[in-house]
């Protein structure tokens, strides 16, 4: 176990480090020393940010294996994408900076909500039983929302399911998905949700609830015997989960002109799988970089034309044959030997 | 009529799925991972036999048995290369190693074989069948599928029960320790396992395609996760729930296809299995797990 000095200076080291890569990437956007491709990924960077420290939150440090994060981050991006058009046609609400907001905190709500109604039955599954659990509810979320129409007229809202036979507007179409949509995200938008998203989980991490949480993961029945209510700590981090996963939604479907139901598919909770695994079970600014240095990975890999996704596959293969290695392990001991604490993270799963 | 037409189609479909699910079933009762590359193979053996009949001229019977090879070797050197160094790993570390296998293969045969969807030659051959006058019919691809799918599951069950290998595979799956005290040999064992698992993938993807002749790099990961939902939904690491959970799961895709929504099929086909998840946490056939103090 960390000392409490040792996770006040990771948290606030983590902080600065965000903070100052924010405030060189602005300057590098004043200056146009910025790779056009770069630019356009910086806001789905922060989306992916949010995602994987959220999933973080359940795989690392509540211990649960979820398959379908993907989908809270469906109906976080189309609820925030209903929002904003709502307020824009139905209110003429001009501000783009209020309504990206209020779609965040929307987005992130009606996520919450779901996250809440889904982890009732969830979390009382275990181990890969919980897994797939999580991935038919990813699945049935994509599929739903391939169903859903809405429609803006006036100040009413109109809704369709199977049908999008509606008056007014479109805003979602079914299967077409969003379409024409208002980009109103922006990278400081993104920048200040990373940041909340730490705020919400280092804190909830470090706090009564966190520890009771990751009690509940190392041991279920020690922690039931001190009076831990494990279905209450566990639903509190699947729910924060959904609600940053949502809000993280909102920010990423708000940032593009086109979005389509099928995007967040299964393949798309795998991939913050992957980089909450990369970057390290329960480390948090693992997480951060893996995603990061992960959605910027398969654009510079496009020197490598069809074989992108090959050197991807690989280089993921690779990754887990070598970290789990044990002559690497001892290696990284005795390169860094303040990393024996590593015991942490690694019991989270293994239960 | 239409009911019996869709009724027969579902265990067709299930069949289909049962196969496949054996393949998840087996590697996860004996290895105690999910191997998500499954689907995959499927995909490629799927190929072998298109090349083979499509370019070489084969007919049915040499083009399965070469796919069925092709499987077994790369589900042997993908156990080997990939898995094996990382049995002590987490199980978390061998699933997102499985997820990167299955990127590979479809990359891989996306560089081969190219994105374009392949029409899936019809090698069967087989008449429909007519039945109350022309109200029912019934083709004859989906009679072998059930038919094969009731060969597998006798040899599978008489395998596992009376072979030497077979009984060494249970021992594995119950306690790989004991196991091996007693003298098994537990890394062919589980290669074998997955031998047979990627064999049955090949006719899989021979059914799968003569089903629904559309062939692409993708083919096999959607049918895969319905396979692996199914032997969740018959209890992960049981054979005979495995073929249960893949013929139910099949008639109530396609029922739920027929009767309720078409677009909705996919959904009621998984939130049926979370309601059986959440009435039996661990599956229709599945063992309860005693948790100890």
């Amino acid at each position: 176990m960390k000392t409490k000095k040792a996770r006040f200076i990771t948290s606030m080291v983590t902080y600065g480090v965000v903070i100052a890569l924010y405030i060189v990437l602005t300057i590098m956007i004043d200056n146009k020393s910025i790779s056009r491709t770069l630019k356009g990924q910086l806001i789905p960077i922060c989306s992916w940010i949010v995602m994987a420290v959220s999933l973080n939150l359940v795989v690392g440090i509540s211990g649960e294996l979820s398959l379908g994060h993907a989908g809270f981050m469906s109906i976080g991006a189309f609820s925030g994408i209903v929002t904003s058009g709502w307020l824009l046609n139905g209110f003429e609400m001009e501000d783009p900076t209020l309504r990206l907001v209020l779609a965040i905190v929307t987005g992130g709500l009606i996520a919450g909500i779901a996250g809440a109604l889904i982890g009732i039955p969830v979390l009382r599954l275990r181990g890969d039983y919980l897994a797939i659990v999580t991935l038919a509810f990813g699945e049935i979320i994509k599929n739903v929302m391939n169903c859903v129409y809405v429609a803006v007229e006036g100040k009413a809202l109109n809704w369709g399911f199977l049908s999008g036979d509606l008056p007014g507007t479109l805003l979602l179409n079914g299967p077409m998905g969003a379409v024409k949509v208002k980009t109103i995200s922006t990278f400081t938008a993104g920048f200040l949700l990373v940041m909340f998203t730490l705020v919400v989980v280092l804190n909830l991490t470090n706090s009564r609830s966190g520890r009771a949480i990751m009690a509940a993961r190392d041991n279920r029945i020690a922690a039931e015997s001190m009076g831990i209510n494990i279905t209450k700590y566990k639903m509190m981090a699947f729910v924060t989960a959904a609600t940053l996963a949502g809000m993280a939604g909102a920010l990423y479907g708000l940032s593009m002109a086109t979005l389509v139901p099928t995007k967040f598919s299964f393949n798309e909770s795998i991939n913050v799988l992957v980089f909450v695994v990369l970057g390290g079970i329960g480390n948090i600014p693992g997480s951060i970089v893996s995603a990061a240095a992960l959605t910027i990975l398969p654009e510079k890999l496009r020197f490598l034309q069809n074989y992108r996704m090959l050197a991807y596959a690989v280089l993921l293969i690779l990754a887990m044959l070598l970290s789990n290695n044990p002559m690497m392990k001892s290696l990284w001991k005795r390169l860094i030997p303040g990393r024996k604490e590593k015991a942490e993270g690694e019991g989270a799963m293994r239960a | 009529m239409v009911f019996l037409s869709n009724l027969v189609n579902g265990i067709s479909l299930g069949s289909i799925y049962a196969i496949i699910a054996l393949g998840y079933t087996m590697v996860y009762g004996i290895a105690k991972m999910l191997n998500f590359a499954h689907g995959d193979v499927i995909m490629v053996g799927a190929f072998i036999i298109f090349c083979a009949a499509q370019y070489w001229g084969m007919s049915l019977i040499p083009s399965l048995l070469i796919a069925m090879a092709v499987c077994t070797l790369l589900g042997i050197t993908i156990e080997k290369l990939a898995y094996k160094p990382l049995r002590q790993a987490t199980s978390l570390a061998v699933l997102i190693t499985a997820i990167g296998m299955s990127y590979l293969l479809q990359n891989t045969a996306l560089l081969i074989w190219g994105a374009n969807p392949k029409v899936f030659p019809s090698l069967f051959n087989l008449d429909t069948i007519v039945l109350f006058d022309g109200q029912l019919s019934i083709k004859g691809e989906t009679l072998i599928t059930i038919a094969a799918n009731i060969v597998i599951m006798i040899g599978l069950t008489l395998f596992t029960s009376r072979s030497k290998m077979g009984k060494a595979m249970r021992c594995v799956s119950e306690d790989r320790g004991a196991a091996e005290l007693m003298g098994i040999n537990v890394n062919t064992t589980i290669s074998v396992t997955f031998a047979i698992g990627s064999a049955l993938a090949a006719i899989a993807g021979l059914l799968l395609c003569s089903a629904y002749p559309m062939l692409q790099p993708t083919t096999g990961s959607m049918p895969g996760i319905k396979a692996f939902t199914a032997a969740v939904f018959g209890g992960i690491g049981s054979i005979p729930g495995a073929m249960l959970g893949g013929v139910l799961l099949g008639i109530i895709e396609i029922l739920g296809k027929a009767y309720i929504s078409t677009e909705l099929g996919d959904a009621i086909v998984f939130a049926v299995l979370i309601i059986v998840l959440l009435v039996r946490p661990t599956g229709l056939l599945g063992k309860a797990v005693r948790e100890k103090v």
